[in-house]
């Protein structure tokens, strides 16, 4: 039997990939350039009996995948910019209660309403660290759409793996750009299911206490362990608590169920790095130019390569530390005033190699301009 | 059951000030329930921040203790999820009408099956007592030194325009009557309201010298009235207490579900 393939836009990858994932619940409001998901949803979900919802506002679009997900529903919202400045509280309500939510936010110009039509990654930091208090999270992207898609099932598994919001980073190129998509065979790619606990109903169900692998089964509401969700530091059963050893351990645990992971949640691909003695770091569409630029390169003999990050945060650090190792410079390649350049630096032995190569005036970065800006670090001119 | 078989006693005694009336509110809604003879595992309590929403840490049904003013957008996903459970939300004037108020108003336009429980006491007591969206006029809160020129919403009348389905208001005093609406309230198909005038005598009657909490109760019953009286017509300052709205009208998810029968062309 022959592949399907299509001919998508880079959110219609991001839909196919999470109903392949297992979504089951969407709610959303309208903000470009991320619309395409919400509108291709209303249409997808109900013919599958999934449930779609259009809220008043990107704060209650994510409260309310939020409270479907304590259903058992796998569960996703997406927005752009200025919705997801609004989804910052709650986006730590999912993260202290740990609750299991797909959040993708198409990147476009700011701040405030910026340029809602032109492309950004001003983003990278906000999802780091958009919400208040010490936390960690899960970040991803991609670059083309068919990574668009493995990435949407990646993000539903690591959330459901850890029990924490997950933040799909895409780009208005990325998103808005069609290109081939091949769909997988059901079966083809891993997914990953909630993970329930074993605990019979009359007998003592801890909703907060890890596993010895770290892992929290949940129950479902609605089924026969009654207990309690909240923002506030809580204890193993999920009531309130302000017991120093409660809060210590509880903040160390959402932390470290990420932040020690760092190494195994990294995504990331490589192209001609075994030799070469510049290395380019991209993510998202910035990456398509950045490769196209290596491989121009390498026709003429330079020895360029790049490392495409997929996994943003945790900053997978010592895979970036190790790809360095060896090169004269690192160009960090990003469509912002360099917000993952300061990760890169801390990461490499020798910061001061780390340069930037970045737009940001709502244009596309291209290969030309990457190799404009490797012209003046290469102290050849312009 | 006995009342106490729905409470998750180890949380007693409960951190609400002598004299507040948010326990009589909850002794209201488990009666409420005991005589709907609902199943715990079946109720899924949500509520947002404030004095009033502590209320879920009490009660021994699926609790989910919120954010700020988001609990009826929690709800709404819960509910749409799992249409099967009986969706009880209880939210603070403040929670509920100033940072809520936008959830609110469309939750109502929906019908989606909620019922909301507005604890009514005019201030914010989680904070220490500022005014609220429903102190309304000439009120002394401690963001108020010179009284408020605020003017108060009006929950009954909101709601009904919003386009509620059922919407009712009583007080701590009448605690029978409290009860019975509730229970009307939770019966109810679509989105219910249920207004409560409660006291809060640590914040309000201290700072607008009403009195204790006694006193604030008796307040509630000598300046109130059942809807329709006589009473009312004689003296307009009164507030009506009992059901202002009880219609029939689809309910949002009883629509989805017709709503998947349509997209999958009558393959379910």
């Amino acid at each position: 039997m022959g592949k399907t393939v299509r001919f998508v836009q880079g959110n219609e990858a991001c839909v196919e990939g999470a109903l392949y994932a297992g979504l089951n619940f969407y709610a959303g409001y309208p903000i470009t350039p991320s619309t395409e998901i919400a509108e291709l949803l209303s249409l997808k979900l109900p013919q599958r009996g999934g449930k779609f919802i259009q809220m008043e506002d990107e704060i209650a679009s994510l409260c309310a995948i939020i409270g479907a997900s304590l259903t058992g529903c796998k569960v996703m919202t997406a927005t752009s910019g200025p919705g997801f400045s609004l989804m910052q509280e709650a986006l730590g309500y999912a993260v202290m209660a740990e609750i299991p939510c797909v959040i993708v936010d198409v990147q476009r110009g700011g701040p405030s309403t910026g340029i809602p039509t032109h492309v950004s990654q001003g983003d990278v930091n906000q999802a780091r660290w958009g919400t208040h208090g010490d936390h960690a999270i899960i970040t991803l992207t991609a670059s083309n759409h068919q990574d668009v898609f493995a990435i949407t099932v990646e993000a539903f598994n690591l959330s459901e793996t850890y029990r924490t919001p997950v933040i799909l980073l895409f780009d208005e190129v990325v998103a808005h750009m069609r290109e081939k998509l091949v769909l997988p065979e059901p079966g083809e790619l891993h997914t990953v299911e909630r993970l329930k606990t074993a605990v019979k109903e009359g007998v003592d169900y801890h909703p907060y206490l890890p596993r010895e692998d770290g892992r929290l089964p949940m129950s479902d509401f609605g089924g026969v362990h009654r207990y309690n969700v909240t923002g506030l530091v809580h204890d193993m059963w999920g009531f309130p608590s302000t017991e120093p050893r409660v809060v210590h351990g509880l903040l160390r645990h959402l932390v470290d169920k990420i932040e020690n992971r760092a190494h195994e949640l990294a995504r990331f691909k490589e192209f001609h790095l075994d030799d070469a003695d510049i290395v380019l770091i991209a993510y998202g569409s910035s990456a398509r130019s950045a490769l196209h630029l290596v491989e121009e390169r390498r026709r003429r003999g330079e020895r360029l390569g790049l490392l495409e990050l997929q996994t943003l945060w945790p900053f997978p650090a010592d895979v970036v530390r190790t790809r360095c190792s060896r090169a004269r410079a690192v160009v960090v390649v990003e469509m912002n005033m360099g917000q993952l350049l300061p990760s890169v630096k801390l990461a490499v032995e020798r910061p001061d190699r780390v340069f930037l190569a970045n737009r940001i005036d709502g244009v596309f970065i291209t290969p030309a301009d990457i190799h404009n800006i490797l012209r003046i670090i290469q102290g050849k001119g312009v | 059951m006995a009342v106490k078989d729905y409470l998750r006693e180890r949380f007693f005694p409960h951190l609400w000030c002598p004299g507040c009336g948010h326990g009589e509110v909850l002794g209201g809604l488990i009666r409420a329930i005991e005589r709907l003879g609902l199943r715990k595992n079946d109720i899924v309590m949500v509520s947002g921040i404030g004095c009033s929403s502590r209320i879920v840490g009490y009660v021994d049904f699926h609790t989910m203790h919120t954010i700020h003013g988001r609990a009826l957008a929690f709800a709404t996903g819960v509910k749409l999820a799992r249409p099967e459970l009986t969706l009880i939300v209880p939210m603070g004037d403040g929670d509920a009408l100033a940072i809520g108020g936008n959830h609110f108003i469309h939750a109502a336009r929906r019908n989606i099956d909620l019922t909301a429980i507005v604890m009514n006491n005019r201030i914010y007591g989680m904070t220490g007592g500022q005014f609220s969206p429903l102190s309304g006029v000439n009120v002394s809160a401690t963001t108020a030194p010179f009284r408020t020129i605020d003017k108060s919403f009006d929950i009954v009348e909101l709601s009904r325009a919003a386009g509620a389905t059922f919407v009712a208001r009583s007080t701590t005093y009448h605690a029978q009557h409290l009860s019975e609406v509730i229970e009307k309230a939770i019966r109810h198909k679509g989105f219910s309201v249920v207004e409560v005038l409660t006291q809060c005598p640590t914040y309000f009657g201290r700072k607008n010298r009403i009195g204790d909490a006694p006193e604030m109760v008796k307040w509630l019953k000598d300046h109130t009235t059942p809807v329709g009286s006589k009473a009312k017509q004689e003296n307009p300052a009164l507030i009506e207490r009992g059901v202002f709205v009880d219609l029939e009208a689809p309910e949002y998810c009883e629509e989805y579900g017709r709503l998947v029968e349509r997209a999958m062309g009558g393959r379910r």
